[in-house]
């Protein structure tokens, strides 16, 4: 074994679970917070000349926000699976460590993309709606896919962090 | 990034993006043209237009209107839109905007200098000049009396001062030299326009690229035409076409040794997208090119609001609201001089 996976195996599970963590509330507040700032800026400027527009496509502010939300669940459902052992370094620990930090890398980057994807979305909404009122409901089907895509990363990110066990029973 | 521009374009753009949206919401559409169309008088023109965008800036002019009048609110109500965005905008945005400028600036140079020519006073020639050309010291235009005091007098101090360096020469203006002097300079710039959006990248350096090649064709085809029968000899009119667009090298070497309109014809023919607008001339017919070339224009210009996070919009839109009061001044000045048969041979319609 190189020097690689000696050092890898001595980080202790706790900081992969704590990193793993962080990263599962902290991207996903980036990605919802990237997605705001796309469909903000065009709602603002949309609902110059159309006013109309901006308490339906607060529902596209939402759809962001709701990412924001996962990452919140998944970081509080991570951080129930941490466990205070003795041995720190048996396999067991280390599994768990390493399933929390993985969930952590899942959840967070799915709702990365997740919030970029509807916040474009949600910008051409705006946009489209300004113009042409009956555009609006077409658009928000396709928002409501994108932000499907979160909620696969939420899931499999839960199911896996599921079986963490830092001493075997 | 080609693609990736959605990620980050909002930042500076996509306030001003949205706002452009909604002005082009505000164009007249087909129905509104047809309205205008059935007016008998110019006062008829106005009570449409006070329900379009236009009503606040036409609602104080006092019976009778005059044709000019209608023209200048329409136009205050472009560069009101225009100053507003502009001091929004953040670079690159605001240089891009800029540039769309420039070619009424040339414009007016020239407008200004040949009414100095022919003797006529400054102050009414400055009342015709376009309002998004107009710079500080353009009143002084008139001292000059050959191109090298202009640029040392006047325009060292413009944007416009790089785009000289071609056409410094110490010959006294008359009106050939000022007609070669606009389309060195028209060239000069579409020239620099064109590589400050190759720079951009994305989707606007692809959008607005198109849109001044097809800018730089039309210019190539008007100066071949115009040239026809005048001292122009072929390599001085070979030097006036841009350096880029569609019909660039070989349309050009073949521009610049036609003869008559026909042989123009048999050049663009090669050329597929513009095979269309000839085919709808007949032979021999060259008055009515300019409508054919503004209509694919617009058709052009629509386009670009297909796409999103791209400044080509602004461009678009400014060109567009420009051919609307085009038309509104062909709808005037019809009604006008009671020419009503002659209405829809102007217009062209923009949605």
């Amino acid at each position: 074994m190189g020097y690689m996976g000696t050092a890898i195996l001595n980080i202790s599970p706790y900081a992969f679970s704590a990193v793993g963590i962080a990263v599962a509330i902290g991207v996903s507040v980036l990605g919802a917070s990237w997605g705001i700032y796309i469909t903000g800026s065009s709602l603002i400027g949309a609902a110059i000349k159309a006013p109309r527009i901006t308490s339906k496509n607060l529902i596209s502010i939402i759809f962001c926000e709701a990412v924001a939300i996962y990452g919140v669940i998944v970081a509080i459902i991570l951080q129930t699976k941490l466990q205070s052992v003795e041995q720190a370094y048996t396999a067991e620990s280390m599994r768990g460590g390493y399933a929390v930090f993985a969930s952590g890398l899942i959840v967070g980057f799915a709702n990365l993309a997740c919030g970029i994807c509807v916040g474009i979305i949600g910008s051409s909404c705006a946009l489209s709606d300004a113009q042409n009122s009956t555009l609006f409901v077409k658009i928000l089907v396709i928002e409501i896919f994108g932000s499907a895509l979160g909620l696969f990363g939420v899931i499999v990110g839960i199911i896996m962090s599921s079986q963490v066990t830092w001493t075997t029973s | 990034m080609y693609g990736f521009e959605a990620l980050t374009f909002n930042i500076h753009g996509g306030y001003l993006e949205a706002i452009v949206r909604g002005h082009r919401g505000g164009l007249l559409t087909a129905v509104d043209y047809n309205n205008l169309c059935q007016c008998e008088t110019l006062d008829d023109i106005k009570m449409h237009l006070s329900a379009t965008e236009y009503g606040p800036y036409l609602q104080n002019e006092p019976s009778p209107l005059r044709t000019t009048t209608i023209v200048e609110k329409c136009t205050q109500k472009l560069v009101d839109e225009y100053k507003h965005m502009l001091a929004q905008a953040t670079e690159p945005l605001s240089t891009f905007l800029e540039y769309i400028t420039y070619g009424h600036m040339i414009d007016n140079i020239v407008l200004i200098v040949t009414g100095t020519l022919h003797e006529r006073d400054v102050h009414e020639l400055l009342e015709k000049c376009h309002p998004l050309g107009m710079f500080e010291s353009i009143a002084t235009l008139a001292v000059a009396q050959n191109m090298r005091e202009l640029y040392r007098l006047v325009l060292i101090d413009t944007p416009l001062a790089p785009y000289f360096s071609e056409c410094i020469t110490s010959e006294d203006l008359d009106e050939m030299n000022i007609e070669i002097m606009r389309n060195t300079l028209y060239k000069a710039y579409l020239e620099d326009f064109y590589k400050f959006c190759k720079k951009l990248g994305g989707a606007t350096s692809e959008i607005m690229c198109d849109l001044l090649a097809f800018e730089a064709d039309r210019r190539a085809v008007n100066i071949t035409i115009n040239s026809i029968g005048t001292e122009l000899t072929r390599d001085d009119r070979r030097k006036l076409f841009s350096s880029f667009g569609q019909l660039y090298p070989y349309g050009h070497e073949e521009l610049a040794v036609c003869e008559d309109f026909d042989q123009v014809r048999g050049v663009m023919e090669k050329y597929p997208t513009y095979q269309s607008i000839f085919a709808k001339l007949s032979y021999g017919e060259s008055q009515m090119l300019d409508k054919a070339f503004y209509e694919d224009e617009v058709k052009r210009l629509c386009l670009a609001f297909e796409q999103q996070f791209h400044y080509a919009v602004f461009f678009s839109y400014v060109r567009l609201r420009e051919q609307e009061i085009r038309n509104l001044m062909w709808i005037s000045e019809c009604v006008a001089q009671n020419q009503k048969s002659r209405i829809h041979d102007g217009i062209v319609f923009i949605f």
